[in-house]
């Protein structure tokens, strides 16, 4: 039976795999970008944070992300259902990109244009939400980009503790030592990281104002 | 104590994190609608001077009245938006327009938006620009275009009290004369407190009413323009030298 035929007579199974793959990418996506921006932007103000918060971060990153799974398995709340569990883990994973690109964003911006409205009397809140998080969002969802992009790949692991997902095809077609099956898990989630990074590669370019960190060297129009 | 002073520096020390002095108990009055220079070469205080007086430096001891009341008694956002702020890096907002730019801090003084519109466009006639361009971006003007623009958002809530920190510096001599020229005459016009920070005599010169020489975090001498052009004080004549027209060819090359 070819990869197609396959698609086909499974759509209904196909469909509702990849929406709880959605499901998972998009809920630990979001979760990541409501903790991991807050906690960028925290990092600019106490550099003492820095280190401590970007290295665990990092430590994170590092765990191979099976061994992760396997970890919360125990946690009393979180392991008591496959899909939160899932979700918990994807979401420590894009911490990361989030929280890093959260304060080199903000980090990049121009001290002199920090220094002109501070020097003009925007209060500290003004100059987050005015200047420093819109010249920042360009990066920030750069953050989210790639943060998106990799919780599609990990989100396949996620099969292994019966979080369902694309991952399920995997899972089932490595056992059955069948390919098509494989495939019919892994190629709707290639699309799925694909399309994902194009969408936010679009955002991207369009938020990115063209010259956040310099205006001194443009030349006249 | 001098009443009319707008700004009066008593005692005043600043020293950096690691405690390296910066400035060194700084008495001055700055009079009510005169223009202050500080002269004086890169690491002799005057940004520092210039940065404590709207509190985006806190001084290490001493006292700084603006207006008559001490820093301490002045909310820190009040009194940055009753003191124009003009930085020679200009540090326009990039991803506003220049309408937007100008009319920030009206806005978040909650003016009405057509007033706001009025003011942006009269300011644009002041410092000389085109109000057509008040829907540019700050990358889209020339650098002479952007100071203006700095100028221009710097008077927006018509404050009392004017910083400038080198505010031609980085303009080619031909646009700076232009400017300073025309600083020249909307100073003259609007009566402002000024102090304006700059290591060019020429500007000090033109621009000043009273010079202040700074070296090393002191303060060497205050003096008038005339009086400064008589000065036996060693550092005046230096400067004197250093800027004396036989070798004016050579002074935009600094």
């Amino acid at each position: 039976m070819n990869l197609w035929q396959f698609i086909l007579e499974n759509h209904a199974e196909v469909t509702q795999l990849t929406l709880e793959h959605i499901w998972l990418v998009g809920v630990s996506t979001l979760l990541a970008v409501a903790i991991g921006m807050p906690l960028g932007i925290l990092l600019t103000r106490c550099p003492a944070l820095r280190r401590p918060v970007l290295g665990s971060a990092n430590v994170i990153q590092t765990i191979p992300s099976l061994a992760l799974f396997g970890f919360l398995l125990p946690a009393p709340w979180i392991g008591a259902r496959a899909d939160r569990l899932a979700i918990l883990a994807l979401m420590l994973y894009a911490l990361l990109p989030l929280i890093r690109n959260t304060y080199a964003g903000i980090q990049s911006v121009d001290p002199s244009v920090l220094e002109a409205g501070r020097g003009m009397g925007l209060t500290n809140r003004q100059l987050l939400f005015q200047v420093e998080l819109p010249l920042a969002l360009g990066v920030i969802i750069a953050g989210i980009r790639v943060a998106t992009v990799l919780s599609v790949g990990l989100a396949t692991i996620a099969a292994a503790v019966g979080a369902g997902g694309l991952g399920e095809y995997i899972f089932r077609g490595l056992a059955m030592v069948n390919n098509t099956v494989i495939l019919a898990g892994a190629l709707p989630a290639a699309a799925l990281a694909l399309l994902a990074d194009a969408g936010f590669g679009w955002l991207e370019k369009r938020l990115r104002p063209q010259d956040a960190r310099r205006t001194s060297y443009a030349s006249p129009s | 104590m001098d009443s009319s002073a707008a700004i009066e520096f008593q005692h005043v020390s600043y020293h950096a994190d690691q405690g390296e002095a910066i400035l060194h108990d700084l008495n001055l009055a700055i009079q009510r609608g005169e223009t202050l220079v500080l002269l004086g070469r890169s690491g002799s205080g005057k940004t520092t001077t210039l940065k404590l007086i709207n509190h985006l430096l806190t001084p290490t001891s001493g006292e700084i009245r603006v207006a008559g009341r001490a820093l301490a008694e002045w909310d820190v956002i009040r009194l940055r938006r009753m003191i124009g702020y003009v930085i020679q890096e200009v540090g326009l907002f990039p991803h506003f327009t220049i309408e937007k730019n100008i009319g920030l801090v009206p806005k978040i003084e909650n003016w009405p938006q057509d007033r706001i519109r009025r003011r942006v466009e009269e300011l644009l006639h002041l410092v000389g620009l085109d109000p057509q361009i008040a829907t540019r971006f700050p990358r889209e003007l020339s650098g002479g275009q952007r100071q203006r623009v700095g100028v221009a958002r710097a008077l927006a809530a018509d404050p009392p009290i004017l910083l400038m920190d080198e505010p031609f510096g980085a303009l080619d001599p031909l646009t700076r004369a232009q400017l300073q020229r025309e600083f020249l005459a909307l100073e003259a016009r609007l009566g402002k407190t000024v102090v304006f920070v700059t290591h060019d005599l020429n500007e000090a010169l033109l621009v000043g009413t009273r010079i202040a020489l700074l070296e090393a975090g002191r303060l060497v001498t205050l003096t008038t323009r005339e009086e400064f052009l008589r000065s036996r004080e060693p550092l005046a004549i230096a400067y004197r030298n250093a800027f004396s027209p036989d070798f004016s060819g050579k002074r935009d090359g600094v």
